[in-house]
């Protein structure tokens, strides 16, 4: 096990920093120059010259990158130069936000996808499993902010059950946290469960065909335990490995619903400040952002080894 | 019938429904075995065993349709309530699985999926359950049973699993237990092994046992009874020490010269039947076996012999010619 | 257990023609909604429609009547037309996109799968660095430092397909290269070239084929994502995205002006993914024998 963690840690490194190499390539993408961006309007050549030569972009691309990364290894991510708020205090300040918005939306859409699967599985190829596979490819097609416009259209502009929009910290008012954000969450798990539901039920039925089944009936164990002890395990190894490309959608699937429905997080903070051009929180926040993602990505690794005991033994 | 039989099979065919058409795995079988007697069930790979040991245990896949009877204890197990099932599976009906690599669940512990047996019938708490494990591991001749506890199928041998699997099947003191193919899986080494613990078990504990085997060598001196099986159909059926001094079916005859040496392969095909058995969705007018059989003439071709009593009241077998000269007992 | 065996082998030849042809009727409904939204779409300039961009503010979220079919959006736009030259935008950017990764990364995929060794090490290394970042933040970033243009956004969509229309690539080519058709082709003193092109490629390509069709889905998913949040396509310039992101602002007075277009969407998304699952479960034999 601590073998495998550590030829996982190792696999890390040079992604992050390859991630951090392109992050700064796609800033160095900007037509122009950082300095007439922030300048604007007042841009005289002499003033460009200066604040080039301030913020060190008259030196070569790889020496300018050698000494980002620097300062980021010190914590350093840079400063808004509009705001004056720095890219960590600014990420942090959102970060719970979209914890939040994202846990939510995990938990929801395992509560729908998981049980669905298992009732699927159990009576595959029966009417009920027909409709709900069908439903779950239909409910693939539906984009992110489609769904999000019909929860608004229905909870708060017809019903009025729910705020379309706002946010209020936990800490503050703990219901009415959770009520702005029932909404934001069940849009992105309204894209989750789908995913969920097919991976889970076709392993499950793969599961279900295994000798272990056959003898877990043949003990005279419940349905329950069946499905619950015997079959759920191993059938969500595939699930956990999804996991990680589920986590990306999710991210990106945030950005939008943040916007939509007016949560102060990491996707808001990213829309608002390509709508101010603000370059450097831009850039500090993919960072973060793909790190975070590159992170979660190890996390989910080491879980499966967990789950399955053959690996953690190493003998897969 | 026989009146007293613990479980008795009445008239049971099993059939699957294929694209290729209906295909027969269990044809019209009769069986009985008696509280406490052993009954090997011989046959080639494909000729219905299994099918009928599944369709004792009603584990049968859901396509497939089931007639007949099976009584066990007195209750019909096709016709009994799920629920009333559940509860005499493990508990008075057990099974042992042909392969110990995937008849136990990977990612639960030996300790739970022995445990999980014994509080679901016998409702023991967890220490008096994690106790009798223990005593159960150590009874199929498992080391240091405490440790086995905690560990995971794949850490245990072949041999090793198949004995928890047979730990698993006696944990509630059943009153039959069905063995389908319990070493075929195992290496040649260890197959006496698991057939004496089984035996031995079998008799400490003095419940039935149905032992499912294409080997002819592995029922002698096991068994009471022994049934042939080809095709679906029984063949022929007699105690066993009946059955080896003078065996009358050419199938019975054929099955004892190919059994396998103790250096051949574990599941070696036989090499002494030539040709294949027939297509089970294509059944013959006549008798199964005839178009393999050296002693078939135009009568076997058209016309099924039927089981009959032929020999004595004990001994039966479905055939126009009988071996008329006893066989050589070589196991 | 031979006859069980049998009879599952049985199975699953027999089951998948049956299987096909119970497709059928959503499959050609799929075709059918596709070929009409490409024919409007392609026809947008010919057929008698008002201009998308004319505003009419008198005329400003009229209802539906013969002069605007559709009614008209906040701007006193005509909606059908809106909805017709925004299928364009969806269409260009969703067959634009993946025809980059289906050739960049079919052709780094089947090399990688065909020559193995360090090319293939590089290649599957730097796709990981690639799929490191979340797809949408990636866009997001680079259309903001590079600017909003169809060009631009057709690019980036296209160059983050590649991983995975290199991953599909290369494990049919994987397995295709050790066929029997391979190695009497590399006996036969055959190039290279003439191996990767004429034995593999036709081979390769029907995969690719079925995973492209899956590709447009996510693409104009994606690109519909960005207009939506006014990230995409620049206005006036129509796109279902932008469409349904305005029509979000009247939701309690013309909610048909954000459904119009996002049935619009729907549907082709929909039809794209039954079209590609369909070929999909047909190419890939591992599918079909579930």
């Amino acid at each position: 096990m601590l073998f495998f963690v550590a030829r996982r840690l190792l696999y890390l490194i040079p992604v992050l920093v390859a991630v951090s190499l392109l992050t700064f390539l796609i800033a160095s993408l900007l037509p122009g120059d950082l300095a007439y961006v922030i300048l604007g309007d007042q841009a005289t050549p002499e003033k460009v010259e200066a604040l080039r030569h301030d913020m060190g972009l008259d030196q070569p691309v790889l020496w300018r990158y050698v000494s980002w990364l620097g300062h980021i290894l010190q914590g350093d991510f840079g400063r808004s130069f509009r705001t004056g708020q720095t890219v960590l205090q600014a990420v942090t300040e959102r970060l719970p936000v979209s914890l939040e918005l994202m846990l939510l939306a995990e938990i929801m859409g395992l509560a729908i996808g998981v049980p669905l699967a298992i009732v699927c599985a159990a009576r595959s190829g029966g009417a009920f499993d027909r409709f709900m596979t069908g439903s779950a490819f239909a409910m693939l097609s539906v984009p992110t902010f489609l769904s999000a416009i019909l929860l608004i259209y229905l909870f708060a502009v017809e019903l009025r059950w729910l705020p379309a929009t706002g946010y209020v910290p936990f800490t503050e008012d703990p219901t009415g946290n959770l009520r702005f954000f029932v909404l934001p969450a069940l849009t992105l798990a309204l894209a989750e469960w789908p995913g969920i539901m097919r991976v889970l039920r076709s392993d499950m039925i793969a599961t279900l065909q295994e000798d272990y089944i056959a003898l877990a009936k043949a003990k005279g164990l419940t349905a329950s335990r069946i499905l619950f002890v015997h079959a759920l395990k191993p059938s969500s190894l595939t699930l956990i490995t999804i996991t990680g490309i589920n986590i990306g959608r999710l991210i990106g699937g945030a950005v939008i619903v943040e916007t939509v429905f007016a949560l102060p997080g990491i996707g808001r903070l990213l829309v608002g400040a390509i709508g101010t051009r603000d370059l450097i929180i831009l850039q500090g926040v993919v960072l973060l952002v793909a790190v975070g993602f590159v992170v979660m990505n190890f996390i989910v690794d080491l879980l499966y080894a967990v789950l399955d005991p053959r690996i953690r033994h190493g003998h897969a | 019938m026989s009146e007293g039989a613990l479980l008795s099979i009445e008239d049971v065919s099993v059939d699957l429904p294929t694209p290729r058409g209906n295909l027969r795995a269990v044809d019209r079988v009769d069986l009985t075995v008696g509280a406490g007697r052993t009954l090997g069930v011989v046959g080639e790979s494909g000729c219905g065993k299994t099918m009928l040991s599944r369709a004792v245990l009603q584990l049968l896949p859901k396509k497939a349709k089931l007639s007949g009877r099976v009584m066990f204890d007195g209750k019909d197990l096709v016709r009994l309530p799920p629920e009333k099932l559940r509860k005499l599976r493990g508990r008075s009906l057990a099974v042992v699985f042909q392969d110990p690599m995937t008849s136990l669940n990977p990612v639960l512990t030996i300790g739970t999926q022995l445990m999980e047996t014994l509080q679901e019938h016998l409702e023991l708490d967890m220490a008096a359950a994690r106790q009798r494990s223990v005593d159960l591991l150590a009874a199929v001749g498992i080391p240091a049973p405490e440790q086995r506890l905690m560990q995971y199928p794949h850490q245990l041998s072949g041999g090793m699993r198949q004995r928890v699997a047979i730990a698993i099947a006696l944990s509630c003191e059943p009153k039959l237990l069905i063995a389908d193919e319990p070493t075929t899986a195992l290496d040649v080494t260890i197959q006496a092994q698991i057939l004496d613990l089984l035996a031995r078990e079998q008799r400490r504990r003095h419940m039935a046992m149905i032992l499912i085997t294409h080997d002819l060598g592995v029922v002698a001196g096991r068994t009471d009874e022994v049934a042939v099986m080809y095709a679906g159909r029984v063949v022929e059926r007699a105690p066993t020490p009946a059955l080896f001094k003078k065996m009358r079916m050419p199938y019975t005859e054929a099955l004892l010269a190919a059994i396998p040496k103790i250096d051949a392969a574990p599941h070696a095909s036989l090499p002494a039947i030539s040709g294949r058995p027939p297509d089970p969705t294509r059944p013959l007018p006549g008798c199964s076996f005839a178009p393999r059989c050296r002693y078939a003439d135009a009568r076997c071709q058209t016309e099924k012999p039927s089981l009959s009593e032929a020999e004595s009241r004990d001994h039966l077998y479905a055939c126009f010619h009988p071996v008329e000269t006893a066989a050589e007992v070589s196991a | 257990m031979a006859t069980l065996e049998l009879s599952l082998e049985e199975d699953v030849t027999a089951v998948t023609a049956p299987r096909a042809r119970r497709l059928g009727l959503l499959f050609w409904m799929a075709i059918g909604w596709v070929t009409f939204v490409f024919a409007v779409a392609i026809l947008s300039d010919v057929l008698p429609l008002p201009s998308p961009t004319d505003m009419d503010m008198l005329e400003r979220r009229a209802p539906f009547s013969f002069a605007h079919w559709l009614g008209t959006d906040g701007l006193g736009r005509d909606e059908l037309s809106r909805l017709i030259h925004g299928a364009r935008i969806s269409l260009v950017v969703g067959l634009c996109a993946p025809i980059i990764g289906l050739s960049i990364g079919g052709a780094l995929g089947m090399l990688a799968g065909y020559f193995r060794g360090r090319f293939e090490t590089l290649v599957v290394g730097s796709m990981d660095v690639l799929l490191a970042f979340p797809p949408l933040i990636f866009v997001l970033a680079v259309v903001a430092f590079l600017g909003q243009s169809i060009l631009n956004l057709t690019c980036i969509i296209g160059i983050l397909g590649i991983p995975a229309f290199m991953r599909v690539a290369r494990a049919s080519t994987l397995t295709l290269a050790r066929r029997e058709f391979v190695i009497a082709a590399q006996a036969l003193g055959a190039t290279h070239a003439r191996i990767l092109l004429r034995e593999l490629l036709p081979n390769v390509f029907l995969p690719l084929l079925a995973f492209f069709l899956l590709g447009v889905a996510v693409t104009i998913v994606v690109e519909g994502a960005l207009s939506f949040l006014g990230l995409g396509v620049p206005p006036p310039i129509s796109s279902w995205g932008s469409m349904i992101g305005e029509g979000r602002e009247s939701l309690d007075v013309a909610p048909r002006l954000a459904f119009l277009p996002a049935i619009a969407m729907f549907l082709t998304v929909l039809s794209f993914n039954l079209v590609g699952d369909t070929l999909r479960a047909l190419t890939d034999p591992r599918q079909g024998a579930l």
